[in-house]
């Protein structure tokens, strides 16, 4: 669930984080990578994630850079969004993560 | 140009004729432009000429392959696997020299990965890799194999196989290679007739001889052959032709010798899909499932609903006949990353089948779960390979029971399948009857290869390699007398089920129950109607 989701009154773009465990057995493999890019590039924010809370941060729109964060299964994912549709673009990269992205 | 004939190994049976398409492994040698600009051309038209090969592959396969496949064009539409390679080419180095340096870099990132799964991964980069490299040299690697051609080849990958339409009829002949390689099984499951270990080919490549027969049981090639050999050969074929349709009618028979004595004929498969449009009526039962595709085409290890998904499958295609699944039989000549222990000095005296099932208890553990939930749907049978001393048998027994009363405390539905051994190390035939073994499967190929001590895959010792040998008969003999004993069913399900030839020696040991390639099932049934007694 969102931790917060505040779009500040004075107008710089905050950006909304969150975070999920991994929980699809053999972490953020190739097909999970594969669903995780394409459920991002759906939405015009930009979409990090990153294996701790203050990064280093990876485009989740990109397979081979999320590949290489090499995710085990039980990672923490936190995620960090910026955009007009970032709070729908979060909550659909949350329900994959939550949902195994299918597979468990 | 004069008729050439040329002698190699048979690897899967049947005749075929056609011309020759040559398919060359190495791609030619690239001329760099010298130019930038061109260079980063020349790479971003590989990449997509790659991709829209990939397209092309993926609609011709399903499942795991499919997803496999998808993976790798979603990495090479990706630029961050790209720009390392275009910074590269800006900087002066050549297309072809900067796409492997970008991509080695990447996969010896993925070698170096703590968790195997990652670590299996560097096969996709590499089969990206030599793809784009392929396309870089002007060579397409799976360039469309035409129906009905012979293909000359070192050696053709799975992926180039699967990619051409052999219902047309064509054959394989290959410089290199194994028999008992996965290509060669493939080709015996869809009858496409190949030849393995011709040697080189000795004409100049830009010459190539225009037709070929290929003799699939003989293992010989003849290339440009003179007008009164192919008469004679295509005689051959017609009489080859003829005899299959006669067998053909007699397929969904139940099979039975000349004087009456009932065989049972199973089937011996790798994947599930080669059960599709199939009748399960040609059979009675399914007497080997081939669990390593499952493992090879999963990207990484399959997790254990993925299994039960594919067992489950299959044993409702058996429609309640017996279905035999083995279990994993990695190592020796099939290595799979992340799991196989690579660089052994002779990986067949090393740590394969059930050996390697009891070093990775967490690898087998989700098999034999997978396999218990599976039980429920069908008559389950499952047997370990390799088996050498009953310690085996009994830890194997122990997990087998550790799965079932897991799967049960939790209130999931399954079943406890019997655990019978695969009988193909000289030791077990011995003494099958100290084994406390459901069942005896012999599988002849590592049983002739163990007992006679020579590889068929080793040309200079491939005639050794022969389960007629009456040591290798001696053998099967003393393991249907222990089956007898103990009141458990054998049955014999390496090649030599297929071999016509031997099915009279084979059923003479006393053995019934033979297990084939579908593809094999008619020819068996009409060779076993021909046994007296």
């Amino acid at each position: 669930m969102p931790d917060s989701h505040a779009s500040r009154a004075d107008g710089k773009p905050q950006p909304l984080t969150a975070s999920a465990v991994l929980v699809n057995p053999v972490g953020l493999h190739a097909r999970p990578s594969v669903k995780l890019t394409q459920c991002a590039k759906g939405f015009a924010a930009t979409i990090e994630f990153a294996l701790a809370q203050e990064g280093p941060w990876t485009d989740a729109k990109s397979p081979v850079k999320v590949m290489r964060v090499k995710a085990p299964q039980g990672a923490t994912l936190y995620f960090r969004v910026v955009g007009p549709d970032g709070e729908a673009a979060l909550a659909a990269v949350l329900a994959l993560v939550h949902d195994g992205f299918g597979e468990s | 140009m004069a008729e050439t004939c040329l002698i190699g190994h048979a690897a899967a049976p049947g005749l075929a004729i056609g011309p020759v398409t040559l398919l060359t492994s190495a791609a030619r040698r690239r001329e760099a432009s010298g130019d930038p600009a061109e260079e980063a051309a020349a790479l971003k038209q590989a990449v997509e000429q790659a991709v829209a090969e990939l397209a092309k592959l993926i609609a011709t396969v399903k499942g795991e392959a499919a997803d496999m496949l998808e993976f790798q064009v979603a990495l090479l539409q990706d630029e961050a696997l790209t720009e390392g390679a275009f910074d590269a080419i800006a900087a002066g180095i050549a297309a072809d020299h900067a796409w492997r340096a970008a991509l080695d870099a990447e996969i010896a990132d993925y070698g170096a990965a703590a968790d195997e799964y990652f670590r299996a991964r560097a096969a996709d980069l590499q089969d990206i890799r030599d793809r784009v490299l392929a396309q870089l040299g002007g060579v397409s690697r799976a360039a469309p194999i035409n129906g009905g051609s012979i293909v000359a080849c070192d050696e053709l990958t799975p992926s180039a196989f699967l990619a051409a339409d052999w219902s047309r009829g064509g054959g394989i002949a290959a410089t290199a290679g194994s028999p008992s390689s996965h290509v060669a099984m493939l080709a015996r499951a869809r009858g496409a007739p190949m030849v393995v270990g011709l040697g080189p080919l000795p004409w100049p490549s830009a010459s190539p001889p225009s037709l070929a027969l290929l003799d699939g049981d003989a293992g010989t090639v003849i290339f440009d052959p003179d007008p009164e050999t192919r008469r004679q050969f295509e005689q051959r074929m017609a009489a080859a032709n003829a005899a299959r349709l006669a067998a053909d009618t007699g397929r969904l028979s139940p099979a039975y010798t000349a004087n009456g004595r009932r065989i049972t004929v199973l089937l011996n498969i790798a994947a599930p899909e080669e059960l599709d449009g199939l009748d399960p009526g040609i059979c009675d039962g399914i007497g080997l499932v081939r669990t390593e595709f499952l493992f090879e085409a999963a990207q990484g290890l399959p997790d254990e609903d993925l299994q039960y998904a594919v067992y489950r499958r299959i044993l409702q295609w058996a429609e309640g006949r017996p279905v035999t699944i083995r279990t994993l039989d990695a190592g020796g000549d099939k290595p799979i990353a992340g799991l196989t222990v690579d660089g052994e000095r002779n990986p067949f005296l090393g740590v394969r089948g059930i050996r390697l099932s009891l070093a990775r208890p967490d690898v087998f553990a989700v098999q034999l779960r997978a396999l218990c939930r599976a039980a429920v749907h069908g008559h389950l049978k499952v047997m370990l390979p390799m088996v050498a001393v009953r310690g085996e048998l009994e830890r194997a027994n122990a997990m087998m029971d550790a799965a079932f009363a897991a799967l049960q405390a939790t209130g999931s539905a399954c079943a406890r399948p019997p655990l019978g051994i695969m009988v193909e190390v000289p030791a077990a035939a011995l003494r099958a009857r100290d084994f406390d073994a459901a069942f005896y499967s012999i599988g002849s190929n590592d049983l002739t290869q163990y007992t006679m001590a020579a590889a068929r895959d080793i040309g200079a010792v491939a005639a050794l390699n022969d389960t007629g040998h009456p040591a290798v008969l001696a053998l099967i003999e003393s393991t249907v007398a222990a089956g007898r004993e103990r009141g458990v069913e054998v049955s014999l399900c390496g090649d030599a089920a297929a071999e016509t030839r031997l099915t009279p020696a084979l059923l003479s040991t006393g053995l019934t129950q033979l297990s084939v390639a579908p593809i094999a099932v008619a020819r068996l049934k009409a060779a076993i109607a021909k046994v007296a007694p």
